[in-house]
């Protein structure tokens, strides 16, 4: 028995997918919230749309599409045995993905120093569909940007990992899997710039 | 499972599991480039009123989730379990989308 290694990387990603089912149904739920709330309050929701800054949401949108791209073709990098563009694609989803948290920050604190943050005194003096709005603005992009800080940390252990030959052409399913929770969290960005950014 | 057993030696050498039909960069960077575009679109149809808002939003931005999706997360490389338990888990939640608003609907 020494040295036997067993392997079931579709089972590794079969798991991975279960795992990521259940985030869609997490996220579903807020946007069936979120139907039901513009359903109810559309005039709230265009003026809401019309308050964040849209240029900003576009550059994050292009920002994350890229960064998937990216990890994408580490894995081609990886499987062709081109460690060092591997490293190269891993390490521009990181920096891509922490410019993304960046601007998202700018985003935050402009509206946080306009008063408009969960709970604020200016938030309760606005209309109740407003308050909706941004209360499900503040969840989801907040949900979202945990997301992204989660998946930053399994993709800097993940580039550690290939530089250490620990993720190498022969074994990569971990780098697959992180890989297809970041998409997943790239899938859900697709959807809040449509219904936040551009919603007026 | 357990002809493992008998040809351990096998698998104390790491194979690829599905080796040589990879898709090379080429196919990621077109499906980007789409991606790109479709947002681009989506950005355009947003100035056009609110009709073609909702329209571009219900139909743009599916469909960049699907590319994503079917390409970037090689669910197109896939056998057909993984691809059932999205649709399935998909499925789920349009059947809760129309029942929310059917229930609306009716009030």
């Amino acid at each position: 028995m020494t040295g036997h290694v067993h392997r079931d990387d579709f089972g590794s990603r079969l798991g991975m997918w279960l795992f990521l089912v259940t985030e869609i149904v997490l996220f579903g739920g807020l946007f069936i919230g979120y139907s039901y709330m513009r359903y109810l309050y559309p005039a709230e929701f265009h003026h809401g749309g019309s308050e964040l800054n849209a240029t900003l949401g576009i550059i994050n949108t292009l920002v994350l599409l890229t960064s998937s791209l990216t990890v994408v073709l580490s894995i081609v990098a990886i499987q062709r045995a081109e460690k060092a563009r591997a490293m190269a694609f891993l390490g521009s989803t990181l920096v891509l993905g922490l410019v993304f948290l960046v601007i998202k920050s700018f985003e935050w604190a402009a509206k946080f120093h306009h008063g408009i943050y969960p709970n604020s005194a200016h938030l309760a003096t606005l209309p109740p569909g407003e308050q909706v709005f941004y209360g499900l603005y503040f969840t989801m992009t907040g949900l979202h940007g945990l997301h992204v800080i989660a998946g930053l940390s399994v993709l800097g252990v993940l580039l550690w990992w290939v530089a250490t030959d620990r993720i190498r052409q022969d074994r990569y399913i971990h780098l697959e899997n992180g890989g297809l929770y970041w998409h997943l969290v790239d899938v859900i960005w697709i959807f809040l710039l449509p219904l936040f950014y551009l919603a007026a | 499972m357990s002809e493992h057993a008998h040809s351990a030696d096998l698998n104390t050498v790491p194979q690829p599991e599905h080796p040589a039909d990879h898709p090379g960069y080429g196919t990621f960077i077109k499906v980007w480039v789409a991606l790109l575009i479709l947002t681009g679109c989506l950005v355009g149809v947003s100035h056009l009123g609110q009709t073609a808002a909702v329209w571009g939003l219900l139909t743009l931005t599916p469909l960049k989730a699907a590319l994503v999706f079917y390409f970037f997360m090689h669910l197109k490389y896939e056998g057909p379990l993984l691809k059932i338990v999205v649709l399935v888990t998909l499925g789920t939640l349009l059947i809760f989308f129309a029942l929310l608003f059917s229930d609306v609907a009716f009030r």
